[in-house]
C-alpha cells in the first residue's frame, strides 16, 4: 500500500533513503545522498557533544570546591581549553547546518539534492579529518590556552597547541565547503514556482548562516595557522619581542569568531521559525521582516568584533564605534523574536515537544540577549569582562538558545528523518529538566560575575563557593535530563511507533514526503504555488504546497 | 560519443553550469579572504614600522618580482586562450596552453627558488633565523615573516593551480569536454586567474613601496 | 534601594564614585531586561493558554503585520539599547581621562604576581597601596603574556600587554582592603595572581610613603605567594649582567661611571635624564626597555643615535634582567643631574 500524505493511517514507506538504494556500511561511507550525510553528521555531532559535556561535568564537580582538588591545575587548564574547542568546532558550528540543513534543504526546495553531492560528502570526511587530528592533540595532552588562544601565551606555552590549531583550521574547510553547497543549492535548485519570498524561513537563515561561513572562516584558518607557524617556529608576527603585537591576533581571531557566534544562532532560530508555524499552526507573523532580518545579522555581525577587546588598550573611539554596532545586530534578534511571538496570536497552539523547546528558547534568547547588550555598553564590560557573567551570557544563548532548537529540531523532524515517533510523555520529562537545570546552571553564574569571579579559574576565593556549588547542581540537572532524551531517542529509533508522512500536520514543504524520504526525495520535481505555513484554509484541501503528488507504481 | 554530465539532480546542462560557475565564484571570494588576513597584518605592521618596511623592501630584489609577474602574466593569458579553445571544441589545443602556463608557472616556481635561497644567504630569514644587518630601523624580521608567509602561501596556490590545470588539461586533451559543457576548464582559467590577481597584489606591496 | 538592589545581585562593595555610577547603570539595564523579558514570556504563555489547540487540523487566519508592528519591534528595543549605550559609554570614556593630578603607580603583571612601583618611591609585591580620596593613574604593562588588572570592588579592568604600557585610574573612596585578580587567563597559577589593594587614609600614605623614600630604595610588602616561580631577585640581577656582557651592551655602556658611547649604567635608574628632544624622563623600567628595543626614540641630549635594536635577540626574560641588572648599580651617591656624554668626539654613525 503506497504511503499516502492524504490519508489519516500512519504508514512507514517501505523504500526509503535508509534502505535504498543499498545498505550497507559501505553504501553509507561512499553515500551521495544528502539525507545520509546529514544523518551522519548529526551522529557525529552528538558523539562529540556527549564529548564536550562530559568535559563540562568535570569542570563543574572540580568547582565545588575552592581549593586545589582533585585534578592539578594544569589538567583543569586543558579541560576548559578543550570543553571550548569541541564544544564551538566539533559541535555548534556544524550541528544544525551539516546535520538538519544537509537533510532538509533540498527538501524544503523541492530539489533532488544538493549542488554537490560529492562535495558534500567530502564536507563530512573533512570533518572527520580535522576532528582526527585534533583528537590527536587531545590525546596527547592537548592544549591550556583556552579555546581563544590568545597570544602570547599561546605561542609560548608547552603545551601540545599545534595539533589543535590544525584541527579547527581543517574543521574550518568543512564549513565552508557546507555554506558553499547551500549557497548555490539555494540559488539554482529551488522548483519551479519558488521565488525568494515563497522560500521556508529555515532556508533563509541557513543561507544567511552560509555567507558567514564562507566569508569568515577563511580568516580564522589564516590565524590560527598563524599561531601555529609562530609557536612552531618563532615567526614573530605576534610576539611582542620581535615587534609583533598580541592584540592585533585579538582583533583577527574576534574578526571570525564574532560572526561565528551568528553561525550558531541562525541556524537555531532557522529551526524556531518552522517549529513555531507548525506548532502554532500558522503563517509567521511578518515573512520578510524575519526573512531579511536572518541577512542583516550576517551583515552587521561582520562589524562588531571589538566589543570583545573593550579592555585591551583600544581607542575610545573604536570602542563607541564596536558598542554602537552591537546594539544594531539585538535589533535583528529582536525583530525575529517578536514576530515569533506574534505568530502565536490567533494561532492554534500544540504544546508538544519541540514547542516547549521553543518557550525556553525564547525566554533564554531574549535575558540571554539582552544582558549582552548590557555588555556591549561598554562600561558595564570593563567590570564584567573575562568574569562569569560572560560565561553565563553567552551559554544562556549557546545552550539556552542553540540547543534547544537543536533539541527542537531533533523532536520535531524524528518522525521525517526516522519514520517513527518518540514518546511525548518522556520528552516533556526531559524538556522541563532541561529547562530547569539550564537555569540553575547559568544563573548563579550570572551573580558569580557580578561578585567579581573571573573565568578560567583553577581556585576561587571562598566567597564564591555556594553560587557554584548551585551551578554544579543545575548542571546535574541539565545533564540528566538530555541523558534522558538520548536514551527514549535510542530506543524509539527502533521501537517507535510509526509517524506516518506528516504527524504534525505542518505545511512545511518537507512533510510532503513520504516519513523516512525515497533516495530521489521527489521523483517529479514539485511546482510551488504557495509560500510556506499556509493554515488559512479548511482542513480537507490538499496541501497547497504541492501540485504534483510523488505517485507510486503499484 | 561520451555520456552525457548531466548530473541527476540538475534540470539542465546549462543550470548545472551555471551552479559550478557560482560555486567557483564564491570559492574565489574565500581565497581572497584567506589572503587578506595576511595583507591586514602586512598594512598594520608597516603603518608600526614604515622605516623598517620601506628599507626590508628596498634590501629584497625587485627585478625577480618583476621578472615574476611578466611570466604569471603572461601564463595568465596562455591560461585564457586556452580556454577560448575548450569554448570551440578544441580539446587538444586547451591541452597545450595549459602546459604552456604550467611550464611559465615551473619558471616562476624557479625564480622564487633563486630569490629565497638568497633571502637564506643575506640572512633575511623570519623569526629566530634572522641575520640580516641591512636594515637599521625596528621591525624588518616581520616583515621577512610576512614576506615568507605570503609569498609561501602564494606559491603552495601556484602548485594547486598547476595540478588544477595539468588534470583539466589532460582531460581536455583526451575530449572529455565539448561546447556545450565546459565549465571545468573555465573554472580551471578562473581559479589560475585569481592566483595571478593575488601576485598582482603582492607584487607591489612587498617589492615596490 | 542601592543597598538592595546590590545584595540581590550580588555585587560587592563600591568603592568608588565610579564604582557606583556603574551599578546604577546596571540595576537600570538588569530592571529593563526583567521587564523586557517578563512581558515578552507573559505575552507567550498568554498566547498559548488563549490559543491552545482544540481541534486538530482547524485552520487559522492569515495575520499579516502592518508597518507600524515592524516599526515598533524595531524602534522600541532600538530606543532602549540606544539609551543604554548613552548613559554607559560616557562612563568608559571617562575612565580614558584621568585627572592631571592623578598620582602615578606603575603595574606590573608577570606569571604569577603584580607589581607595583612608584615613580620616585619603593616597589612592592602584591600589595598596592594609594591614598582615598585623591585619584590614582595606573601604567600597566606585562613581563610576559597578557594579564589583565581587575578590582571588583572599584568595577575597574585593565589588560597587561606585553611590550606596551596601558592606563586606567580611580579614586577610591574610603580606606579599605580590595581584592585584586588577573582576570585574563595567563597559564597554570592564573587563579592564584591575585594581588591586594589598600587605600588608606590619605595623612597615613603621604607618611609611610616618605618613610619608605627615606629608608630602603625596595620595599617588600608581603612575602612572595608558595608557587612562585619567580628566581630570587640576586639571580636574576646576574643573569642580566651575563646577558649585558654576551650582547656587546658593556662595549658603550660602562658600568662604573664613567663616560663613553652611551649613558654609564651606574646609578641609572630612575635618573632624570634630559632628551635630545628636550623633553625629561625619569629612566625606569619603561624608558629602559624601550631603549632596548626602540634605541632611536628617545635619545638622551648629548649622545649619538649608534644604538643598534635588541628587538629579537632579547627575549623578555633576559630583556627584564638587564633592568634587573642595571637596577642593582646604585651607590648611595645623591644623583648628580643627567647623564653627561663623554669628553671625547663620538664614533659617527654608518
Amino acid at each position: 500500500m503506497p504511503p499516502s500524505p492524504h490519508s489519516d493511517a500512519p504508514a512507514y514507506a517501505p523504500r526509503n533513503y535508509l534502505n535504498a538504494p543499498e545498505t550497507g556500511l559501505r553504501s553509507w561511507l561512499t553515500t551521495r545522498d544528502h539525507k545520509r550525510i546529514g544523518v551522519m553528521f548529526l551522529v557525529a555531532v552528538t558523539v562529540f557533544f556527549a564529548v564536550g559535556g562530559i568535559f563540562a561535568l568535570l569542570i563543574r564537580i572540580k568547582l565545588l570546591t575552592p581549593q586545589p582538588a582533585m585534578m592539578s591545575a594544569l589538567t583543569y587548564n586543558r579541560l576548559f581549553t578543550l570543553h571550548g574547542v569541541v564544544m564551538i568546532f566539533l559541535f555548534m558550528i556544524p550541528a544544525i547546518p551539516s546535520g538538519f540543513g544537509n537533510f532538509l534543504l533540498p527538501l524544503m526546495l523541492g530539489a533532488k539534492d544538493v549542488a554537490f553531492p560529492r562535495l558534500n560528502l567530502l564536507s563530512f570526511y573533512v570533518y572527520l579529518a580535522g576532528a582526527a587530528v585534533a583528537l590527536f592533540g587531545m590525546i596527547h595532552g592537548g592544549a591550556d590556552t583556552g579555546w581563544t588562544f590568545y597570544t602570547p601565551y599561546s605561542t609560548s606555552t608547552t603545551t601540545d597547541v599545534v595539533p589543535i590549531l590544525l584541527g579547527a583550521f581543517i574543521l574550518g574547510f568543512s564549513s565552508i565547503l557546507t555554506g558553499l553547497n547551500f549557497i548555490v543549492t539555494t540559488h539554482t535548485l529551488r522548483a519551479p514556482g519558488m521565488g525568494w519570498m515563497k522560500m521556508p524561513l529555515f532556508v533563509w537563515s541557513i543561507y544567511a548562516t552560509s555567507i558567514i561561513q564562507i566569508l569568515a572562516t577563511p580568516v580564522l584558518g589564516m590565524t590560527l595557522l598563524l599561531v601555529a607557524v609562530e609557536h612552531a617556529f618563532g615567526w614573530g608576527i605576534f610576539d611582542p619581542a620581535r615587534g609583533g603585537d598580541p592584540v592585533l591576533f585579538q582583533h583577527f581571531f574576534w574578526f571570525y569568531s564574532h560572526p561565528a557566534v551568528y553561525i550558531m544562532v541562525l541556524p537555531a532560530m532557522a529551526v524556531i521559525s518552522e517549529v513555531v508555524c507548525t506548532f502554532a499552526h500558522k503563517n509567521i507573523f511578518g515573512y520578510k521582516a524575519v526573512a531579511y532580518s536572518s541577512l542583516g545579522i550576517a551583515f552587521v555581525g561582520f562589524f562588531t568584533w571589538g566589543h570583545h577587546l573593550f579592555t585591551s588598550g583600544q581607542s575610545a573611539f573604536d570602542a563607541g564605534i564596536f558598542g554602537i554596532l552591537s546594539m544594531f545586530v539585538a535589533i535583528f534578534t529582536a525583530i525575529k523574536v517578536f514576530n515569533w511571538t506574534a505568530t502565536l496570536y490567533r494561532g492554534s497552539i500544540s504544546v508538544k515537544a519541540p514547542f516547549v523547546y521553543f518557550v525556553g528558547f525564547l525566554f533564554f534568547l531574549v535575558f540571554g540577549g539582552m544582558t549582552g547588550v548590557a555588555l556591549a555598553t561598554v562600561s558595564l564590560d570593563v567590570d564584567w569582562h573575562d568574569t562569569y557573567f560572560v560565561v553565563a551570557h553567552f551559554h544562556f544563548i549557546m545552550v539556552g538558545g542553540v540547543i534547544m532548537a537543536f533539541l527542537a529540531a531533533l523532536h520535531y523532524w524524528f518522525p521525517k528523518i526516522t519514520g517513527r515517533t518518540y514518546p511525548e510523555g518522556w520528552a516533556l520529562v526531559a524538556a522541563v529538566m532541561v529547562i530547569l537545570g539550564f537555569n540553575f546552571t547559568f544563573i548563579p553564574q550570572f551573580l558569580l560575575g557580578n561578585m567579581g569571579m573571573p573565568r578560567r579559574y583553577y581556585a576561587y576565593p571562598e566567597r564564591f563557593q555556594a553560587l557554584n556549588v548551585a551551578s554544579t547542581a543545575g548542571a546535574s540537572v541539565l545533564g540528566l535530563g538530555l541523558l534522558i532524551a538520548l536514551v527514549y531517542l535510542l530506543v524509539s529509533l527502533r521501537y517507535g511507533p510509526v509517524a506516518g508522512p506528516n504527524p504534525w500536520h505542518s505545511r512545511g514543504f518537507e512533510w510532503n514526503t513520504p516519513s523516512p524520504p525515497p533516495p530521489e526525495n521527489y521523483e517529479e520535481t514539485p511546482v510551488i504555488t504557495r509560500g510556506p505555513h499556509e493554515y488559512d484554509d479548511e482542513p480537507a484541501a490538499l496541501p497547497p504546497a504541492a501540485a504534483h503528488e510523488p505517485e507510486h507504481a503499484s | 560519443m561520451q555520456a552525457s554530465p548531466l548530473a541527476h539532480h540538475f534540470e539542465s546542462l546549462d543550470k548545472q553550469a551555471h551552479a559550478a560557475r557560482l560555486a567557483m565564484w564564491i570559492f574565489l571570494a574565500t581565497e581572497v579572504l584567506l589572503f587578506t588576513a595576511l595583507f591586514a597584518a602586512y598594512s598594520v605592521y608597516r603603518f608600526l614600522y614604515p622605516e623598517g618596511f620601506v628599507q626590508s623592501s628596498r634590501a629584497i630584489e625587485t627585478w625577480i618580482g618583476f621578472v615574476n609577474t611578466l611570466v604569471l602574466v603572461t601564463s595568465s593569458f596562455t591560461v585564457a586562450t586556452g580556454y577560448g579553445h575548450a569554448s570551440r571544441g578544441d580539446g587538444k589545443r586547451t591541452a597545450l596552453f595549459f602546459g604552456l602556463s604550467v611550464l611559465l608557472a615551473l619558471v616562476f616556481l624557479g625564480f622564487k627558488a633563486v630569490e629565497y635561497t638568497h633571502h637564506f644567504q643575506e640572512g633575511q630569514l623570519p623569526g629566530p633565523y634572522y641575520r640580516f644587518e641591512g636594515v637599521k630601523a625596528p621591525g624588518a624580521p616581520l616583515f621577512f615573516a610576512l614576506y615568507f608567509l605570503i609569498t609561501g602561501l602564494h606559491a603552495f596556490h601556484v602548485v594547486v593551480g598547476m595540478t588544477v590545470l595539468i588534470v583539466v588539461g589532460v582531460l581536455a586533451f583526451r575530449g572529455r569536454y565539448t561546447v556545450a559543457y565546459h565549465v571545468p576548464v573555465e573554472n580551471a582559467a578562473l581559479y589560475w586567474h585569481l592566483v595571478d590577481l593575488i601576485w598582482i597584489f603582492v607584487f607591489p606591496l612587498i617589492y615596490l613601496i | 534601594m542601592n543597598e538592595l538592589m546590590q545584595r540581590l545581585l550580588f555585587l560587592p562593595e563600591q568603592a568608588s564614585e565610579h564604582a557606583r555610577a556603574v551599578d546604577h547603570l546596571h540595576y537600570f539595564v538588569i530592571l529593563t531586561t526583567l521587564v523586557a523579558s517578563a512581558g515578552v514570556f507573559g505575552t507567550l504563555i498568554w498566547f498559548v493558554v488563549r490559543y491552545r489547540r482544540r481541534a486538530e487540523g482547524e485552520p487559522t487566519p492569515r495575520v499579516a503585520p502592518r508597518a507600524v508592528h515592524e516599526v515598533l519591534f524595531v524602534g522600541v528595543p532600538l530606543a532602549l539599547f540606544l539609551l543604554w549605550f548613552a548613559i554607559g559609554f560616557p562612563m568608559f570614556v571617562d575612565l580614558q581621562v584621568p585627572p592631571k593630578d592623578a598620582m602615578d603607580v606603575y603595574v606590573q603583571g608577570k606569571q604569577w604576581m603584580w607589581k607595583f612601583a612608584y615613580p620616585d618611591g619603593p616597589s612592592s609585591l602584591d600589595v598596592l597601596r594609594v591614598p582615598a580620596g585623591r585619584p590614582v593613574r595606573l601604567l600597566i604593562t606585562s613581563r610576559d603574556v597578557i594579564h589583565s588588572f581587575f578590582v571588583p570592588a572599584l568595577r575597574l579592568k585593565q589588560d597587561a600587554l606585553p611590550g606596551r604600557y596601558t592606563q586606567t585610574w580611580f579614586t577610591a573612596d574610603r580606606p579599605g582592603h580590595y581584592e585584586v585578580l588577573c582576570a585574563q587567563y595567563c597559564g597554570l597559577s592564573h587563579s592564584s595572581m591575585r594581588a591586594e589593594l589598600w587605600v588608606m587614609p590619605a595623612a597615613e600614605f603621604d607618611e609611610w610613603f616618605e618613610q619608605q623614600r627615606r629608608g630602603l630604595a625596595r620595599a617588600q610588602d608581603s612575602s612572595p605567594l608558595p608557587a612562585e616561580p619567580v628566581p630570587a631577585g640576586s639571580s636574576l640581577v646576574r643573569q642580566g649582567e651575563r646577558v649585558a656582557a654576551e650582547q656587546g651592551c658593556l662595549k658603550c655602556h660602562t658600568v662604573d661611571g664613567s663616560r663613553h658611547i652611551g649613558p654609564t649604567w651606574l646609578d641609572l635608574y630612575r635618573k632624570e635624564e634630559r632628551l635630545s628632544n628636550g623633553k625629561t624622563v625619569i629612566a625606569d623600567e619603561a624608558y629602559l626597555t624601550r631603549s632596548m628595543m626602540d634605541p632611536g626614540a628617545e635619545i638622551v641630549a648629548g649622545y649619538q643615535d649608534v644604538m643598534p635594536t635588541y628587538q629579537g635577540k632579547l627575549s623578555p626574560p633576559e630583556a627584564a634582567a638587564v633592568v634587573e641588572y642595571i637596577k642593582s648599580l646604585r651607590t648611595s651617591a645623591i644623583r648628580a643631574g643627567p647623564s653627561q656624554p663623554p669628553a671625547y668626539a663620538p664614533i659617527p654613525a654608518q
